[in-house]
């Protein structure tokens, strides 16, 4: 009797070496169901449980999950422009020209990396908006809004840094404008500057900063923050939370305990 | 008593260790925060030198207003004689052009505006071009140094040929 695929990827969940992976192991209980997400490394950042209202598209408008959406993207279409990207002068601005126009789908990968990075600005501040304007940043989750600032901060300079590394004119001076705000800090603003760009202007030393921090160090930096946003998600009462709600809107409760039968 | 003594000296001894630690790892990381400063910070920079030679003065007619856009500086011959301004803007260091049908710098990036004796028409710029030192070396070319600036319209600051 020939077995359905179904079978088969049941029997292949019941192996050793599977469950020596996976250890929730089969089955559809809520228990199982629950263990699924808290005994993976990665789903774990993630509530075991989500209120059905709140996978509804006007809740949330998925801004979120498509900035992280942008941000994979981002990461997946940059590895591979980094192979053929040499990030000195002149050189760099032969390399982008090459990826345009020598290299096979390069340019579809350098446009989806750009097309990305400013749906990606466009999406943060969206999501931050959504968020306001839902009164989300109240407490309990008043931490996680303060995260989500510096994720904000991190994707702008991200976008930053990586606008000079085309090193065309548009680059040179965009960077030119930018780094010279930083010298309007007081006191240390020259010394940032200075230790920005590597020089008194922008130069070779200036384009292989801003491509070790584009490359390396805001995206390892973005992620961790990344991180602790999503857990911080499930450690505040998860999408939705009652105790975030202005007062007018709990109604009768106003313990800031959650109706027992709202919302499943 | 004595037992107090005791139990009171091995609190005291921990708390050393620990403040003992803690002033170590403190130490450690004040020295790691300088040597990271240190390193970030360039000792030998392949810059451009500031002094730049901008050729012989018959290059530059009487009135005329001259820019070198690879050195970011005006030649500028007047009546009075030779001189030179810097053509970076002071607002946010975009590079200036000079526009002889309004007869006046101007700046692309946001506008501001000056005349061509360097001093500011409109802003945003908050500062007017700065002079910079000129002068005749001994084959007779005219030399500018952009990292010193001379106040403007005084004697010194002009070269006569």
């Amino acid at each position: 009797m020939a077995k359905t695929v179904d079978q088969y990827f049941d029997n292949l969940r019941g192996t050793r070496v599977w469950r020596s992976i996976f250890r929730s192991g089969t089955g559809s209980s809520t228990l199982k169901r629950a263990l699924v997400i808290q005994q993976n490394v990665f789903l774990h950042l993630f509530s075991t449980k989500v209120r059905t209202r709140m996978m509804s598209f006007s809740a949330t408008w998925y801004l979120g999950t498509l900035t992280l959406g942008t941000f994979l993207i981002l990461v997946a279409t940059g590895i591979p422009l980094m192979f053929y990207y040499h990030p000195s002068a002149p050189q760099a601005y032969a390399d982008t020209k090459d990826l345009q126009f020598v290299v096979s789908s390069g340019l579809f990968l350098r446009n989806l990396h750009r097309w990305s990075a400013h749906a990606m600005v466009f999406l943060v501040f969206a999501h931050m908006f959504k968020v306001f304007y839902r009164g989300a940043y109240r407490p309990p989750r008043e931490f996680n809004w303060v995260i989500g600032v510096i994720l904000l901060l991190m994707t702008l300079l991200l976008s930053y840094t990586g606008y000079l590394l085309p090193w065309d004119q548009l680059a040179y001076w965009a960077i030119t404008v930018g780094s010279n705000i930083a010298s309007a800090v007081p006191l240390m603003g020259e010394k940032i500057h200075f230790l920005l760009l590597g020089g008194n202007a922008v130069n070779a030393n200036a384009l292989l900063r801003f491509y070790v921090l584009h490359c390396m160090i805001l995206p390892l930096a973005a992620m961790f923050f990344v991180a602790i946003h999503f857990w911080r998600i499930r450690k505040d009462g998860g999408l939705y939370s009652h105790a975030s709600e202005p007062a007018t809107v709990r109604g009768r409760t106003d313990t800031g305990a959650p109706l027992a039968k709202e919302g499943q | 008593m004595a037992e107090e003594t005791q139990k009171k000296d091995d609190v005291n001894r921990r708390q050393f260790f620990v403040k003992l630690g803690l002033g170590s790892l403190s130490i450690a990381a004040a020295g790691t925060a300088a040597f990271a400063y240190q390193y970030l910070e360039p000792n030998v920079l392949f810059e451009p030198s500031p002094v730049v030679n901008a050729g012989k003065p018959d290059r530059y007619p009487l009135g005329s207003v001259t820019i070198d856009v690879n050195s970011g500086i005006y030649i500028i011959h007047s009546d009075e004689g030779y001189f030179s301004l810097s053509a970076v803007c002071t607002h946010l260091g975009c590079m200036t052009a000079w526009k002889p049908e309004l007869n006046m710098i101007a700046c692309p990036c946001h506008g501001s505006k000056f005349e061509e004796n360097g001093k500011k028409i409109e802003g945003p710029a908050p500062k007017p071009l700065p002079w910079k030192r000129i002068w005749l070396n001994d084959d007779g070319d005219l030399l500018v140094d952009r990292s010193t600036d001379v106040p403007p319209l005084a004697q010194d600051s002009f070269v006569r040929v």
